[in-house]
Order: structure tokens, then C-alpha cells, then sequence
């Protein structure tokens, strides 16, 4: 065969085992965060329902690392997540949660129906911290040391074989 | 039999509802509201829509509904409003959100192929071009 004719059927055969190696390999649409080991930004945010503090800054400089966890009462999710982060907080982590989109009685009936693991939780109406620490999605779980730096960024809902790992980096982190 | 394939449909429908929950809240003020000054309003939307939804990743923001796409209309207008220039409001997101952001690559390490490809490309049929061109006439010479 002449090469004038092989080299289109090489490239089109290349293109074809592309796709289909491409179809084979699994969805991934998680937009990482680009700001890991970048400090956290400045934010103050109010409390997201009534008997609790709102979330700012300050909250994460100084003490052991905490994990800022992004959810909201409307995301499902968020359901399945609850009791891991039950088990989080008593292995003693503190978690602060920064209530996406969210109204009062909603944050509330919520913490009634699957339990509360927050120690403060930050109301953010308009998505504002969310764009600020580079989120995509609820949930989203960050890790944040003593000095205020973003450690580590978990996409999705935390589930239980990911509560290993994400004890491993709080140790890393303090 | 139509009445139990509405039915199915419609418990069908039901069923999908949950996954389709949404936050009930109001949108961001500029959400949907233009600012006043047209000019800047062209300028912010000429921004917008070169801005990756980052919910429904193959539209802008300026295309999408989702709340999160109106979440980030509301930052680049009152942004804008504030006085700061669209090229830096790009890169504020870009270095929150990578250059998966941005519709409007700018030349960095991960996108220089973009730009690198086409013109290797060019040159290449150019030269064969001129090459095939340039035997031709070399042939009519001979004949």
C-alpha cells in the first residue's frame, strides 16, 4: 500500500482507539480546587440557623486542623454523608459547615433528621465562599490546618472507606 | 392500558423528582438583573460568556440556569459595577478554578499545543504544498 494512503487510515485508527479507549475509562467531571495550600480566604459568614455561631476565618487560625465542610439541607447527597461525619466528630474532629443556599428552618430540620456534627455554621446565600475557595458542588469537605491553609480538598460525599484518608491528612495537617 | 403507562410515567416522574432537588431560595441580586449602565452591562455580559458553568460544564454562564451559574453572574456584575477590569475578574476565577474555567485560553504551560498544533499543521501543508507545486512545474519543464 502506498504511504500516501496509510498515514489518513493510521490517524483514523488512532482516533478510533482513542474513543474507545476514552469510553472505557470513567466519568470524571470533579473540578479540583486550585487553591490547595493556598491560605484560606477572608470571609465572615452569619449563623445559618438559630443556636448556632456563623463561620469566619478567624475560626480556623489557631488549635488543632478542622475540616470546613460545604452542604446544604436540599442536597441528597448530603444525607449519606451525615453519619461519617457522626463518626468525624468523634474521633474529635471539629467541623465548621457552611450552609449553601439554605434557609433557617430548613438548616434545622435538617440537623433534627440526621444529627448535628457542627460546631458553627456559616450561612452563604449567594454561593460566595463557595466560588472564593474554588467549589463546585455540595458537598465538598476541605481540610484546613492552625495556620489557616487549605490542606486538602474532598469532592462529593464523604463515605466510609474515605474517613481513613481524611484523618490521615488532619494529622499531616497539624 | 394508556391509563397504566401514564401512570408508570408519572411514578416514573415522581421517583426522578428528588434527584432534580433544588435550593428553593431567591436568586442573587444580579442574578438575572442587568446593571443599569449599559456599558458595563455589555462588558460584564461579553465576560460571562466566556465562562464555564462549572455545574453543567458545557455552557457559559451566561447560558446556564443553574443556581450556581447565577451565583457567579451576580460576582462578575457587581464586580464589574465595582470598577475592576473583566481580565482580572478571569483571573481571580482561574486561580480558584484552573484554566478549566475560562472559555478564552491564555498560552500556559498545559495549553500551548492549542495554539502550537494548528500552526505546525499549516506550515506542513504549506511545504508539501510547495513541494508537490514546485515538481510540477519542474515536470512541465521536462515534457
Amino acid at each position: 500500500m502506498r504511504l500516501a494512503y496509510a498515514i489518513p487510515l493510521a490517524i483514523f485508527l488512532f482516533i478510533l482507539g482513542l474513543g474507545g479507549y476514552m469510553l472505557s475509562q470513567p466519568k470524571d467531571d470533579a473540578v479540583p480546587s486550585a487553591m490547595i495550600s493556598k491560605p484560606l480566604p477572608e470571609f465572615e459568614l452569619p449563623p445559618a440557623t438559630e443556636g448556632f455561631a456563623g463561620a469566619s476565618r478567624e475560626d480556623f487560625v489557631g488549635g488543632e486542623p478542622k475540616l470546613l465542610n460545604i452542604w446544604a439541607s436540599w442536597c441528597l447527597p448530603c444525607i449519606a454523608e451525615a453519619p461519617q461525619l457522626e463518626a468525624l466528630k468523634e474521633e474529635g474532629v471539629e467541623i465548621i459547615g457552611i450552609a449553601i443556599r439554605d434557609k433557617p428552618e430548613d438548616v434545622a430540620q435538617f440537623l433534627e433528621r440526621h444529627g448535628n456534627p457542627y460546631t458553627r455554621i456559616g450561612a452563604d446565600e449567594i454561593s460566595s465562599l463557595m466560588i472564593e475557595i474554588g467549589a463546585s458542588g455540595v458537598p465538598e469537605t476541605y481540610v484546613i490546618d492552625g495556620a489557616g491553609n487549605i490542606r486538602y480538598q474532598h469532592i462529593g460525599d464523604i463515605r466510609e472507606e474515605h474517613i481513613p484518608l481524611l484523618l490521615a491528612k488532619l494529622g499531616e495537617a497539624r | 392500558m394508556i391509563r397504566s403507562l401514564v401512570f408508570t410515567l408519572i411514578a416514573a416522574f415522581a421517583l426522578c423528582m428528588p434527584a432534580y432537588a433544588q435550593d428553593d431560595m431567591p436568586p442573587a441580586p444580579y442574578a438575572y438583573t442587568q446593571l443599569d449602565d449599559p456599558v458595563l452591562e455589555a462588558r460584564a455580559l461579553e465576560l460571562m460568556e466566556t465562562l464555564r458553568c462549572l455545574t453543567c460544564q458545557s455552557q457559559s454562564i451566561a447560558d446556564s440556569d443553574a443556581p450556581m451559574a447565577g451565583d457567579m453572574r451576580h460576582q462578575v456584575r457587581s464586580r464589574i459595577a465595582a470598577g475592576e477590569d473583566p481580565e482580572a475578574i478571569r483571573a481571580w476565577l482561574i486561580e480558584r478554578y484552573g484554566d478549566y474555567v475560562s472559555y478564552s485560553p491564555d498560552v500556559s504551560a498545559t495549553t500551548w499545543p492549542l495554539f502550537a498544533i494548528p500552526a505546525v499543521l499549516l506550515l506542513a501543508v504549506l511545504f508539501a504544498l510547495l513541494r508537490r507545486l514546485g515538481r510540477r512545474s519542474g515536470d512541465d519543464e521536462a515534457a
